[in-house]
């Protein structure tokens, strides 16, 4: 009889940042189940943000991720205006839409580079990281800051993007044009990616829609669903915007890890896209904020009551936050839910039936904005034997060195 | 196949004529962005809870299946309101819908039923709602924590407002080196 043991992974994870932990039930090299436990790092950011007040929130709600730092507060900036009703100045519409773009560029292509790393290229890991390297140029140059950004207030922006500021703008699209060719030869042509990638980590069609899937995990299974496309919200009503499937560069739709890499790299090429479009229809004049003075503007949300939500697509997907505001200094309530929280289900049908050493890439498919690796305890007939995270990475890498030797 | 895609106000007729009294109180509320002043609205209805799992069901069959996005609550007293974000219509440009259902729940009876065998995806977020806010999901298929440890005592609601609520523990936060 055939016996299966468990193999806990985690709470630091192979994937990427931040602790998740995982149970994985073992038969061999195949994955029979998997469990998920979350919540190593739970900070109790909302009940924090309830004894702030709207403007303080701002500054907690960019501190919630470093990656995601302006899909947050635009998340928010969105809920309360739409409680107050406020209507955004159009130029501060079209700012945000290019702040926004730009860190989708950056966090695609950092994802790209730790996806090679988790499959063992290195190479390809420092070829994209050089390439973000621009995009991050561009955003200090732009906000005074590589990572947050500050750049978002209620009813506007807090910096403008000037007409002296475009040509910059325009030469970092010009680059990234030009390399974005090589960046998808590395990764879609080569026979070695399509061995670790192709059919590994299938999210069906159907399980992404009901498991609610977002972002780039959803739309590589094939569903449309892109809260930029769907909503007419900033500046994003204004613009020529479609859904990215994978379809539109392979011609079908496998759900795989493959497919996410594809969303993920032509979403690049949109948001270059997006940006020029930006910089053509922004009004070169006009204000960027409905109210500049922060005592005034505080002393106005103070009175508003009602409740909102705010939704935007961040990177990795759809970015929700509710908050119900009683007419006080502090907000009622808020909740914060960040994409990947909707994206842990769906790793459960991904990972079974895959191996061990798919575990690492499969879950850094989704782009998860969680974990990192550090130690894996297996546990058989009751002894336990302790995998670092190194151990876990270096059959990751075992499994692409086999592939290429056949 | 191409679905024929309802207003708004004729979602919440649907609604209101499947449901009846069940159906507290409706808000249709309408913003514009852009230079272009295009419109995105927001459906809001609060309803009874015995009829809110039939109203999830409905909305699947007959209207799209939706995305739910997340459970928020609110204490509010002597209820806890939770309220359910769907949308639906999405994949359609500028054609998405929000559906934000609020079912009050008295605090000395929080019962709701699940709706994990109409969406899957909505485990994860209620068994947030039960470990945040003490609610009792029925029918839940996994009704462990999330993402409270194991070890953080039994009967304290971080989102509550009243003595169950975390107060305590934030201002004894040193009460542990005492000992």
């Amino acid at each position: 009889m055939k016996t299966t043991y468990t193999l806990p992974i985690g709470p630091i994870h192979p994937a990427l940042k931040e602790p998740v932990m995982f149970e994985f039930e073992i038969d061999g090299e195949k994955i029979v189940n998997v469990d998920v436990k979350a919540g190593q790092v739970h900070r109790g950011i909302e009940w924090i943000g309830t004894q702030r007040n709207p403007i303080q929130i701002l500054y907690l709600a960019e501190r919630i991720c470093g990656i995601c730092n302006i899909s947050h507060p635009f998340a928010y900036c969105r809920a309360v205006e739409y409680i107050a009703d406020v209507e955004v100045p159009e130029k501060a519409e079209y700012i945000r839409v290019i702040i926004a773009e730009l860190e989708r560029i950056h966090s695609h292509i950092l994802w790209a580079g730790v996806a090679a790393h988790e499959v063992g290229f290195d190479s390809v890991l420092y070829l994209s990281w050089r390439l973000r390297e621009n995009v991050m140029d561009l955003i200090e140059y732009l906000t005074g800051n590589r990572v947050t950004k500050a750049m978002f207030t209620i009813g506007g922006v807090r910096r403008d993007i000037t007409k002296d500021q475009y040509p910059k703008i325009e030469n970092t699209i010009k680059y990234y044009r030009e390399n974005m060719g090589k960046l998808k030869h590395v990764f879609l042509d080569d026979k070695t990616f399509k061995l670790r990638c192709r059919d590994c980590g299938i999210l069906t069609k159907d399980n992404a829609l009901k498991l609610c899937a977002v972002g780039p995990t959803t739309r590589a299974s094939g569903v449309k669903k892109d809260v930029r496309v769907d909503q007419a919200y900033s500046a994003y009503g204004d613009l020529d915007i479609d859904y990215i499937t994978p379809d539109i560069l392979t011609g079908e739709v496998k759900g795989d890890v493959y497919d996410r890499i594809v969303v993920r790299l032509l979403e690049v090429e949109q948001s270059l896209d997006l940006i020029e479009q930006c910089l053509d229809r922004m009004p070169t004049s006009g204000n960027i904020a409905v109210e500049e003075k922060i005592p005034k503007l505080l002393a106005t949300l103070k009175k508003v009551e009602g409740e909102g939500i705010g939704r935007h697509e961040a990177p990795r997907g759809e970015v929700i936050h509710y908050v119900k505001l009683t007419g006080e200094e502090h907000p009622y309530t808020w909740k914060v839910r960040a994409p990947t929280y909707n994206n842990i289900l769906p790793w459960i049908p991904m990972l079974l039936g895959e191996q061990i050493a798919d575990i690492p890439i499969v879950a850094a498919s989704t782009d998860p904005c969680l974990s990192c690796t550090n130690r894996v305890a297996i546990v058989e007939n009751g002894k336990k034997n302790i995998l670092t995270g190194e151990d876990l990475h270096r059959l990751s890498v075992e499994k692409t060195r086999r592939l290429m030797r056949k | 196949m191409k679905k024929t895609l309802l207003t708004p106000e004729k979602i919440v007729k649907k609604l209101k004529d499947a449901f009846k009294d069940k159906i507290k109180e409706t808000r249709i509320e309408t913003r514009k962005a852009g230079q272009k002043k295009k419109e995105y609205t927001n459906i809001w209805i609060k309803i009874h809870r015995d009829a809110f799992k039939k109203c999830v069901k409905y909305i699947t069959d007959k209207i799209d299946y939706p995305h739910l996005a997340v459970v928020s609550g609110n204490d509010l007293g002597k209820n806890i309101e939770l309220i359910y974000h769907f949308s639906v219509y999405y994949g359609h440009r500028l054609g998405e819908i929000s559906i934000n259902i609020s079912v009050d729940l008295p605090k000395e009876d929080p019962r709701i039923e699940s709706i994990c065998d109409i969406i899957p995806g909505a485990l994860i977020t209620e068994r947030e709602k039960q470990e945040m806010l003490g609610v009792i999901v029925e029918g839940i298929p996994d009704s462990r924590r999330f993402f409270i440890p194991d070890d953080f005592p039994e009967g304290i609601y971080p989102w509550r407002k009243d003595e169950k609520g975390p107060q305590k523990f934030v201002r004894d936060l040193y009460e542990g080196d005492k000992k």
